[in-house]
């Protein structure tokens, strides 16, 4: 079928086509490369005033460093900033925040796939609702209260916020996985004497799995790519990676720290490459999933 | 489901919920009718040897009782709602009165911190979406047409831009399009102008955030479209052919319709998304020229004087704002929720 439409098509449109996913392509990677390339370089040629072909060839990177790569944008932002720290802070933030969602939604969504109340159906309207709001507006919720019970700074609290703001997402995924396994599974599994938390717990936890990793590389990157919250609940001893980040934006003014922003940048974005890479079927899938069953 | 096990069952995820989300609301809410007390001060009459004299000095300890007394600040009612800095009711109504004709009106109005705000959110919502949906369908199509080797690897490329940190991103694009960066250079050979720079120009900012809100964006409407694209019945698309439809004919009469549902699905996920849009704005350091609502809220929270009261009165507007715009969606869903159980 899709060959023949495919010979079928005028040439004209097969080339406006082609050239326009060329583009895509270019418009898609070429950031990445480019701040890759120019990461290995210094300020004056990855921002170069004179040509822009010097964060190319680089003369001022040779120039300074004697070698036409350097890594020193690498080593101010991972050892004189302590970047390194920021990450630590972000693996135990991600971590947590994706086992404790998984547990939380894979027992509330399972129970809301199988409940036929109509209560179940309000808990998920509410969640879209939840889901809809920017979560900087919470954040401003919750600075007086962390204030004044001491709980602002701590990467538990955030822990536990990032958990919050993501189980709407997590109920909603994991719901339309869940009502995708038979129920007659946990049902026969029940008539045969099986508590319900029995049920779930041998007959329903073995066949999960897809469904929970997808949804819980979703998790993660909520996690991972946080800004607001991060930004605002954590002292800067507890900082995760964006905030960072984004502190060292502030601090332009010395020379060279632009390029601990832009090496810190490519750390950031190499764990997701390879997050794609092996993920890719997953990812595509969850994100239809989501579709498909609306 | 028994009601009991089900409590049991939903009871952790529903706990979160209620404490960080359902709280922090009602948090908002009364935060947003209460300011901070003022300081207390005291008359002091310093008297010397050649007389007294009155002077005004702040009562640091009647404060801190006050404060410690009364944590959450005065009542104010509703005054931060109209006051200046959001909906800015008496201003308007002298704007109102003053101005010359619409254009000049509504110029005015989005000068006023919340309408500004208000204003390039709503303008960047609703021209991002469209655009990132119609961008996300033409990929689609073109990699429909690919040879399957070639997908793979497409869809790889096509993905990064979406999974990407929104403020990463934001960060590459910024670093090329600055006026030091290549395309910023590139920019200016081509207007000619070696002055050019975005940081200076208040519509450059602006294309330029929605140009990232299109790149950022469109991968997940081609994910999706493509999904889409797999299931499309080819029955139906070889009578359309058999009965003399045209290629545009094909897309307008089956493909399309087939992709509609998704089509709503992703405009209400993508209407949530860009309503919130922040981060790209902290990127670009665009705050002088494009204020989204999100990121008046945290302009409000950080920096020296936290404003919480006001922060929490922007961010009440803000929750009813995204209400408002998805509750079409929430309404029909309820319907269709009404016909299933009849």
């Amino acid at each position: 079928m899709t060959t023949r439409v495919a010979d079928r098509r005028p040439l004209t449109l097969r080339v406006v086509m082609s050239s326009f996913l060329v583009l895509w392509l270019i418009v898609a990677a070429f950031p990445f490369l480019w701040t890759l390339w120019g990461s290995f370089k210094v300020e004056g040629d990855f921002f170069s005033k004179a040509d822009w072909l010097n964060a190319l060839t680089g003369p001022l990177t040779i120039a300074e460093t004697g070698g036409s790569f350097t890594s020193s944008g690498y080593y101010g932002a991972w050892v004189q900033e302590e970047f390194w720290r920021a990450a630590m802070n972000s693996l135990i933030v991600v971590v947590c925040v994706v086992c404790i969602s998984l547990t939380f939604g894979t027992l509330g969504g399972y129970a809301l796939s199988r409940s036929p109340y109509r209560y179940a159906f309000w808990l998920l309207l509410i969640s879209l609702v939840f889901r809809a709001m920017p979560p900087i507006t919470l954040v401003s919720g919750y600075l007086l209260p962390f204030f004044e019970w001491n709980l602002w700074g701590h990467l538990p609290t955030a822990i536990i916020v990032l958990v919050a703001i993501n189980q709407p997402f997590t109920l909603w995924m994991l719901t339309s996985f869940f009502r995708n396994i038979p129920k007659d599974l946990d049902e026969s599994a029940m008539m045969d004497g099986c508590s319900r938390f029995q049920a779930f717990r041998h007959v329903i936890i073995p066949v999960m799995w897809p469904g929970v990793i997808t949804t819980g590389l979703f998790s993660f990157l909520l996690a991972y790519n946080d800004f607001a919250v991060t930004a605002m609940l954590l002292s800067k001893e507890n900082q995760t990676m964006i905030p960072k980040i984004a502190s060292f934006l502030g601090t332009t003014q010395t020379k060279g720290n632009v390029m601990f922003a832009v090496s810190s940048v490519i750390s950031v974005t190499a764990p997701l490459f390879l997050l794609v890479m092996f993920f890719q079927r997953q990812i595509v899938s969850g994100l239809t999933a989501g579709a498909v069953k609306g | 489901m028994k009601h009991k096990t089900f409590l049991w069952f939903f009871l952790p995820s529903g706990m979160a919920m209620f404490l960080f989300i359902a709280m922090p609301i009602v948090s908002v809410l009364t935060q947003s009718v209460y300011a901070p007390h003022e300081q207390v001060i005291r008359e002091v009459e310093n008297c010397t040897l050649f007389g007294c004299s009155k002077a005004t000095q702040i009562d640091q300890e009647a404060t801190r009782a006050l404060r410690d007394a009364e944590p959450m600040g005065r009542f104010v009612g509703p005054s931060i709602y109209t006051d200046r800095n959001h909906l800015a009711f008496a201003e308007i109504a002298e704007i109102w009165r003053n101005a010359s004709g619409h254009g000049n009106f509504f110029g005015q109005v989005t000068n006023l911190p919340f309408y500004d705000a208000l204003s390039f959110t709503l303008t960047y919502t609703a021209l991002v979406t469209p655009l990132s949906l119609a961008f996300g369908l033409i990929i689609a199509l073109a990699v429909n047409a690919l040879p399957r080797l070639f997908r793979g690897p497409v869809i790889f490329v096509s993905l990064l831009p979406m999974i990407v940190t929104p403020l990463v991103g934001a960060l590459i694009l910024f670093w090329m399009i600055d006026a030091r960066g290549v395309l910023g250079a590139a920019l200016q050979a081509l207007a000619g102008d070696p002055g050019l720079s975005i940081k200076a120009s208040t519509p450059l900012m602006w294309t330029m955030l929605i140009v990232y809100g299109v790149w950022s964006s469109a991968p997940f409407a081609f994910v999706i479209y493509y999904a889409g694209l797999q299931t499309v019945p080819g029955d139906t698309l070889e009578s359309a052919m058999i009965d003399g439809a045209s290629r545009w004919e094909r897309i307008r009469y089956v493909i399309l319709p087939h992709l509609l549902p998704l089509t709503t699905f992703m405009a209400l996920i993508k209407i949530m998304d860009n309503f919130r849009v922040f981060e790209p704005i902290v990127s670009f350091s665009a705050g002088a020229h494009a204020k989204s609502l999100s990121y008046f809220i945290y302009s409000d929270l950080g920096g020296e004087t936290r404003l919480l009261s006001s922060a929490a009165a922007t961010s009440v507007l803000t929750i009813a704002g995204i209400i408002v715009l998805i509750s079409p969606v929430l309404v029909r869903t309820w319907h269709a929720f009404g016909r299933v159980r009849a």
